[in-house]
C-alpha cells in the first residue's frame, strides 16, 4: 500500500510463452503444499477420528483411520478435495437464488464490492486531480489521507452500519461505503504521483506551446497517470473486496461471503468456511483479472506499447 | 496596492462576520449578541483582525488571520453552552462558523505560499498545515453537532469523545494490552520473521524462489482474513488466535518483499563480491540484506497496518471480553457511541504511533537511500 508498491509493474514480455523455467518450480511447490496439506488434515483430525471409532466401539485399522481423516464431516482441518466437493455443492447443485447456494451470497459480496471500488475510485481520482492542482489541498490534506490508512479503518464499519442504519440506510450502501473508504487511498496516491510523473520538460515543452491548463491535463498529465492507475486500481478492487467481505461481520448480514463466514463459525461448519474462502480467493483472482483486461483493452486504445 | 482577490476574500469574511453578528443567533428566543457583551468584544475583535489581515501580507496577515479564527472559534463555543443557542442554532450563528471557516482556509492558504529558504522554518510549516487543517475539522465537527443538536447516538460531538477517553484510561488500556501488546505485536514478530527467515532461504535456492514469488504474490492478493474464523477454532477465544490471524496475514507481504528486495543488488556489485571471494554468507551479509532493506521495510510498514486490521477483525468472531474490537462491536450495539468512538481513537493513535515507529526504524537505517537524500 506504499509508494513503491503501486509503480507500474515493468511490462510482461509475453503472457503466452511461459518457459518451462517459470512454470515447473511453482507447479512443483504447489504440489509439495498439496501434499503438505493432506498430511497435516491426517495428522490433525486424526485425534478425532479416532474418538469417534473408539466411542462407537468400531474396530479400525490404521488405512480406515486415515481415511476417516479425509472424509470427517466437521474436520479441524478439512482436506482439498472436501473443500472443492462443497465448494461445488454449494455453486452447483442449488439454484442462485437459494441462501444455500455460494453464488447468492458471492453475488451479494461482489455488488458492494463494486459499487464501493467505483465510488471509492472516483472519490481517488477527483481527490488526486485536486490535490495536484491546489498547493493548499495538497500541504493540509495529504497528511490525513496518509494518516487516515494507519488507522484500523476496519474498526469503524460498525459504527458507519449502526450510523447509517439509524438514518434510514440498510443494505448495499453502507457496506459499499466501507469498501470506498478502504480502497480510494492506493487510487489517491498512485494517481497524485502518475499526475506528477511527467517530467519538468514536457511542462516546458507543454508551455512554449501555450498551452491551457486543461490542455496540460488531458494532453499530459492524465496521459501519463494512467498506468499508475490502473496499478492501483488493482490494488483497491482486492482491497474493495475485503472491505465488503469484512463490513458483512460485525452486522450480522444475512447474506454474502463474510456472513457465510460468521454462519459457519458459529455452527462449526469448517468445511463451509473453507469453500466461503475459495469462492473469495476465485473473486479477487477474477477481480484482478477484470482489471488487467481492462488496462490491456485501454493501452490498446491509448496507442500504448502494452 | 493592488486589490487582489486575497484582499477582496479577507474583506468578505470580515463581512461576514458582522453580518453573522447582527443576525439572529438561534430558532429559539435566546439574547443576541448585543447582550453578551464578552462575545460581541470577540467576535468584533475578530472581525478587525480579518480586516488587519486583508491591509497587510505575508507573516502578519497569517499571524492576525489566526488570531481572529482563535477568537472567533472561541465566541462560537462559548455561544453554544447557552442552551438556547445549542441544538436550535440559526443563520447568525452558522455565518459566523462559516466566515471563520473562510478566514481559516485563507490563513493556510497563506501559510502554503510562504517560501523560505530556511530549511527548519518550511519544514515547521509542513508540519503546521495539517495540524490547524485537523484542528479546524474537529472545531467544524464539534460546532456541527452542538450547533444542530445531532443526537449522541448518532455521532457524538468530539468533546464528548475526549471526556470519555480519559474517563475510561483503565479500560483502554486493557483493550489495548488484549488487542495490540499480545495480538499485534507477538503475531507481527512471529509473521515478519517468519516470512524473512523463509526469503532468505528461498534466495538460497533459485528453485525455491521462483517457484514461491508467484504464489506469494498470488495469496498477498486474496482476502486473508477470512482465515479469522478457522484460527479462532484452532487456538480459541483469547490471543493466540488473534496473534495467529497476524502471522498468516503478514507472513506473504514480508516475503514477497523480501524476496524481491534479495534480488535488489545489482549485477555489478555481484560480480564484485565475486571477485573478492566472498562465500554466500558473507555476500548475504554485506550486499544482498542491506540492498534488501528498503523493501523489508516496505513490508514492515505495510503489515503494520495489516496486522492491526487482522487482530480487530479476529476479535469479532469471539474474544474473552476484552479487547478493541470487542468492545467496539458490544458498544456499537449498545449505543453508547462515545464509548465506541474513544476506542476508535485509541486504535488511531496506536496505529498511528506503530506506523510511525516503523517509520523512524527506516529512516535510522536507511538513511542512505536515495529517497531519503532529497
Amino acid at each position: 500500500m506504499t509508494s513503491s508498491a503501486l509503480a507500474p509493474a515493468a511490462p510482461v514480455q509475453s503472457r503466452l510463452h511461459l518457459p518451462l523455467a517459470r512454470i515447473a518450480p511453482v507447479t512443483i511447490i504447489v504440489i509439495a503444499l498439496m501434499a503438505l496439506w493432506y498430511v497435516a488434515a491426517v495428522l490433525m483430525n486424526l485425534n478425532l477420528v479416532r474418538q469417534a471409532f473408539e466411542r462407537d466401539e468400531i474396530h479400525y485399522t490404521t488405512g480406515q483411520l486415515i481415511a476417516g481423516t479425509l472424509e470427517a464431516e466437521r474436520p479441524i482441518l478439512p482436506a482439498p478435495h472436501q473443500i472443492l466437493a462443497t465448494f461445488a455443492d454449494d455453486v452447483f447443485d442449488w439454484p442462485v437464488t437459494s441462501p444455500r447456494s455460494l453464488v447468492f451470497h458471492s453475488w451479494v459480496t461482489l455488488s458492494a464490492t463494486f459499487l464501493g471500488f467505483v465510488l471509492g475510485a472516483t472519490f481517488g481520482i477527483v481527490l488526486a486531480v485536486l490535490i495536484v492542482h491546489a498547493r493548499t489541498l495538497q500541504k493540509s490534506l495529504l497528511p490525513w489521507i496518509i494518516c487516515s490508512q494507519m488507522v484500523p479503518i476496519l474498526a469503524i464499519a460498525p459504527i458507519v452500519i449502526v450510523v447509517l442504519g439509524s438514518i434510514g440506510l440498510r443494505g448495499l450502501l453502507p457496506k459499499a461505503l466501507i469498501s470506498a473508504y478502504l480502497c480510494f487511498f492506493p487510487v489517491t496516491i498512485g494517481v497524485v504521483k502518475g499526475l506528477n510523473s511527467p517530467d519538468p520538460i514536457q511542462r516546458d515543452l507543454m508551455r512554449t506551446w501555450s498551452a491551457s491548463p486543461a490542455q496540460i491535463f488531458w494532453k499530459l498529465r492524465w496521459p501519463s497517470a494512467v498506468p499508475f492507475l490502473f496499478t492501483s486500481l488493482k490494488v483497491s478492487i482486492t482491497i474493495s473486496l475485503i472491505g465488503a467481505i469484512v463490513a458483512e461481520l460485525p452486522t450480522g448480514a444475512q447474506a454474502g461471503i463474510g456472513a457465510r463466514l460468521l454462519a459457519g463459525s458459529y455452527y462449526g461448519q469448517t468445511i463451509q468456511i473453507w469453500a466461503a474462502l475459495f469462492a473469495a480467493s476465485l473473486l479477487a483472482v477474477g477481480l484482478i483479472g477484470i482489471v488487467d483486461v481492462v488496462e490491456h483493452w485501454v493501452a490498446r486504445l491509448m496507442g500504448g506499447h502494452k | 496596492m493592488r486589490f487582489g482577490w486575497r484582499r477582496a476574500a479577507y474583506l468578505a469574511v470580515a463581512l461576514g462576520v458582522l453580518a453573522g453578528a447582527a443576525m439572529p443567533l438561534s430558532h429559539a428566543p435566546a439574547p443576541g449578541l448585543f447582550a453578551r457583551p464578552g462575545v460581541l468584544a470577540a467576535t468584533l475583535a475578530t472581525a478587525a483582525l480579518y480586516g488587519a489581515a486583508a491591509a497587510v501580507a505575508g507573516w502578519l496577515s497569517v499571524a492576525a488571520t489566526f488570531a481572529g479564527v482563535l477568537l472567533g472559534c472561541a465566541a462560537t463555543l462559548v455561544l453554544l453552552h447557552d442552551p438556547t443557542i445549542a441544538g436550535t442554532a440559526a443563520s447568525g450563528f452558522w455565518l459566523l462558523v462559516v466566515a471563520n471557516w473562510g478566514a481559516a482556509w485563507l490563513g493556510v492558504a497563506g501559510l502554503a505560499a510562504i517560501r523560505t529558504h530556511e530549511r527548519a522554518i518550511s519544514s515547521a510549516i509542513d508540519l503546521a498545515i495539517p495540524l490547524l487543517f485537523g484542528a479546524f475539522v474537529f472545531y467544524l465537527w464539534e460546532v456541527a453537532v452542538r450547533g444542530f443538536g445531532v443526537p449522541t447516538v448518532l455521532v457524538p460531538a468530539p468533546s464528548l469523545i475526549a471526556v470519555r477517553f480519559f474517563g475510561s484510561l483503565w479500560m483502554l488500556w486493557q483493550d489495548f494490552f488484549q488487542t495490540f501488546v499480545l495480538g499485534v505485536l507477538i503475531g507481527y514478530a512471529i509473521g515478519c520473521s517468519a516470512g524473512f527467515l523463509v526469503a532468505v532461504v528461498a534466495h538460497r535456492y533459485t528453485f525455491l524462489g521462483r517457484g514461491l514469488l508467484p504464489i506469494g504474490n498470488f495469496v498477498s492478493a486474496l482476502p486473508i482474513v477470512g482465515i479469522a474464523p478457522i484460527m479462532v477454532m484452532w487456538f480459541g477465544f483469547d490471543w493466540p488466535s488473534k496473534a495467529a490471524v497476524v502471522v498468516v496475514i503478514t507472513f506473504f507481504p514480508m516475503l514477497v518483499n523480501t524476496l524481491a528486495g534479495l534480488d535488489a543488488a545489482g549485477h555489478i556489485e555481484r560480480d564484485l563480491m565475486r571477485s573478492y571471494g566472498a562465500g554466500h554468507r558473507q555476500t548475504l551479509q554485506k550486499l544482498h540484506l542491506p540492498a534488501a532493506m528498503p523493501f523489508i521495510f516496505n513490508a514492515l510498514k505495510i503489515n503494520s497496518t495489516l496486522a492491526f486490521i487482522g487482530a480487530i477483525v479476529a476479535e469479532f468472531f469471539g474474544t474473552p471480553t476484552l479487547g478493541i474490537g470487542f468492545r467496539i462491536s458490544i458498544e456499537a450495539g449498545r449505543m453508547a457511541l462515545d464509548m465506541v468512538w474513544a476506542e476508535i481513537a485509541l486504535a488511531a493513535i496506536v496505529g498511528m504511533a506503530f506506523y510511525g515507529l516503523v517509520a523512524l526504524a527506516e529512516r535510522a537505517t536507511t538513511f542512505w537511500h536515495p529517497s531519503f537524500r532529497t
